[in-house]
């Protein structure tokens, strides 16, 4: 039972990080030739929609600022992903996290009496907790009833949206707000500083870049870290270990949840300064960071480079969006082929794949 | 009577709303039998939406509107399979792609077509004779479309050969434990292509049906996470077509019961229900003894390599 073997298929000994770096770079140029044949079908030249992506999203002040905007939310739920992959917990959830975060966060804003000094630290603490919240129930729901990761964080995404629609159309609809669905504007202590011009909510992206470097020290550096890679990659090695699977899933999902809770106030505080309809409040940040932490290939200090990138592809989006007249889904459509070249690349990684033309 | 039109309409619509969930359903349940996870429910079945709400556009006929959609979903399985069979890459990474890629392209594919109704949805029919049978008449025989009954015949079908035929015991034996149906001469990889491919189809069916028949017209995002509410159903029916049945009708109820209650709790809070009652339901179904006998596939969302582990 012989049969040509034409192509051969060997495990690579190691793994070095230059063979990771080109093989992502080739899976984002794939992505972006399939993009391109995409381009070409509805009747737009590739050349000039990615021209205009690369100045639209890095050209110009205006296009920077609208990059580094997208960039926070991607930074901040994306490190958190990372850590979450790490120790195999899909959290599908973080659009939802965020949305508890910024409705924790509206509330201290809008309704709770304090020193005005206070009450933007206390608004971040309230969005943390309130994203760690929503994220420590389907942690909890898993170690207990081993119920699904997948589906329980992503049903409660609708059920975060519908509940921030709810308090906008219901008991927080702001009554200066002349029958629109949001609540009232934010009082000036409430507001995160932004950059003079721009809608840069500085002080929120420093607080990414900081959650990226300790996340790294604590995944690659300390005892818990160690343990959330082991349950990730050898769930009976930590069984024997000793090592509770317990713990880990809570503080991974404690600290997911509750940095997707501060993408959240950075979004209310920073951006809207007012709660608003999910669906303008998030654009989807939840499911881009996914891929933002994938690429990233679940290390927090990459992260930096890879939200970027993504804020990029989102900043130009809306460039196109406006010059070419093509809907904003493009992104999505994009982000889907980057997600695929992506893990189908991951065998040519682990892999080492070689072509024998000749018969033997 | 009151109670009367209530429980004809209440039943009407849970055999209308039950029959997307179910079809979808029956194809996860074998795809994830064969060992492969599809978390691209909802983006294949936005694709079968916009396809079939499309062609039943141009052609006239929802029937090849249905059969286009079917088509389209069976394709974007392929990529799944292709990508978690073929490249053996993770499973729910590659799900979440398909489904992205789903929305984004039936987005951008579909904008020219929003908000438009279709002229001519499915037909409705009434079963002579039975439609006359008081009660049960007008709730089960008159004014539904063919595919309701299709979808219900499906399962004694789909259960069937999953349960009681050689092709089923391969689907299963590739879902439980590759290594020794392979030795035993199975073609691992063909039956989850296979399987996958059956996923698709009726997923594309789904969403196809959505457009032709349910809400005659095509509106961006307009299976509204349908697709995610399958895999929770896949779960709570242990992987069995038949409690897939009942699961399906279940939700749909609970949807109508959402309708039902507007007067009292806001539509918002209501609207978020099924969701919530997926979750409610997967922990009921967790608790006892019954997850341990009729757990999931062992091999679920583990590729598979001759010769290696």
């Amino acid at each position: 039972m012989t049969r040509a073997n034409w192509i051969r298929i060997e495990r690579r000994p190691t793994l070095s990080p230059w063979v990771v770096l080109g093989v992502s770079v080739a899976a984002i140029a794939a992505a972006l030739i399939a993009a391109g044949i995409f381009f070409k079908a509805y009747g737009v030249s590739p050349w000039r929609a990615y021209h205009l992506i690369i100045t639209g999203a890095l050209g110009s002040k205006v296009g920077i600022a609208e990059t580094a905007r997208r960039t926070i939310p991607l930074l901040l739920i994306g490190v958190g992903l990372t850590v979450a992959f790490r120790a195999l917990f899909w959290n599908i959830g973080a659009e939802g996290q965020l949305l508890v975060g910024a409705i924790a966060a509206t509330g201290v804003a809008l309704f709770v009496p304090m020193p005005e000094f206070l009450r933007l630290p206390v608004m971040f603490v309230a969005g943390f907790v309130g994203g760690a919240m929503w994220g420590l129930v389907p942690a909890v729901l898993k170690v207990k009833f081993g119920i699904n990761d997948v589906i329980s964080t992503l049903m409660l995404n609708y059920v975060a949206g519908f509940i921030v629609q709810w308090l906008i159309l219901g008991p927080w609809k702001g009554p200066t707000a002349r029958g629109f669905a949001y609540t009232d504007k934010f009082p000036a202590s409430a507001m995160i500083p932004r950059i003079p011009g721009t809608t840069v909510h500085w002080p929120t992206l420093i607080l990414g870049v900081l959650a990226a470097v300790i996340a790294y020290v604590w995944v690659a550096r300390t005892r818990q870290g160690f343990e959330i890679r082991v349950v990730g990659e050898n769930p009976h090695a930590a069984q024997y270990a000793g090592i509770s699977q317990t713990k880990v899933v809570l503080a991974v999902m404690l600290v997911s949840g509750g940095l997707a809770g501060l993408a959240g106030v950075g979004e209310v505080a920073g951006v809207q300064r007012m709660l608003l309809d999910p669906a303008k409040l998030s654009l989807g940040y939840g499911y881009t960071a996914i891929i933002v932490a994938w690429l990233a290939r679940r290390n927090p200090l990459a992260v930096i480079v890879t939200s970027a990138l993504f804020g990029v592809i989102m900043a130009g989006g809306d460039v196109i969006k406006v010059s070419l007249g093509l809907p904003f889904q493009l992104v999505n459509v994009f982000n889907g082929l980057i997600l695929f070249f992506l893990i189908g690349s991951e065998m040519f990684m682990r892999y080492r794949v070689s072509f024998a033309w000749r018969k033997r | 009577m009151e109670w009367q039109t209530w429980l004809v309409s209440t039943v009407s619509f849970m055999l209308v709303h039950g029959t997307p969930l179910l079809l979808a359903t029956l194809g996860e349940i074998y795809a994830e039998r064969s060992g492969v996870l599809n978390l691209g429910i909802e983006g294949m079945m936005i694709m079968g939406a916009y396809a079939g709400f499309v062609t039943a556009y141009l052609t006239r006929s929802p029937w090849i509107g249905l059969g286009v959609a079917a088509a389209v979903g069976c394709g974007f399985s392929l990529i799944h399979a292709f990508a978690s069979i073929t490249l053996r890459a993770n499973q729910v990474v590659s799900g979440l792609a398909l489904t992205l890629l789903g929305l984004g392209l039936s987005g951008v594919l579909g904008r020219p077509w929003g908000g438009m109704p279709l002229p001519n949805s499915m037909p409705k029919i009434m079963v002579p004779v039975l439609a006359d049978i008081p009660i049960l008449g007008p709730m089960l025989f008159d004014g539904h479309t063919l595919v309701e009954y299709i979808a219900i015949l499906l399962v004694p079908l789909m259960w069937f050969i999953l349960f009681r035929t050689k092709i089923g015991i391969s689907i299963r034996s590739v879902g439980e434990d590759p290594a020794t149906a392979d030795s035993l001469g199975v073609n691992v990889k063909r039956v989850r292509y296979l399987c996958v491919a059956v996923g698709g189809i009726l997923a594309g069916i789904a969403g196809g049906y959505l457009a032709v028949s349910y809400r005659p017209a095509w509106t961006e995002g307009m299976t509204g996470g349908m697709g995610w509410i399958v895999i929770a159903l896949t779960i709570f029916a242990f992987w069995n077509p038949v409690i897939g049945l009942a699961g399906a009708y279940l939700f749909a109820a609970l949807y109508h019961l959402s309708f039902r209650l507007q007067p009292w709790v806001s539509p918002e809070l209501l609207q978020a229900l099924p969701y919530v009652f997926a979750i409610v339901v997967l922990v009921f179904v967790s608790r006892g003894s019954l997850q341990r006998r009729m757990g999931a596939p062992a091999a679920l969302t583990i590729p598979y390599t001759r010769g290696e582990d």
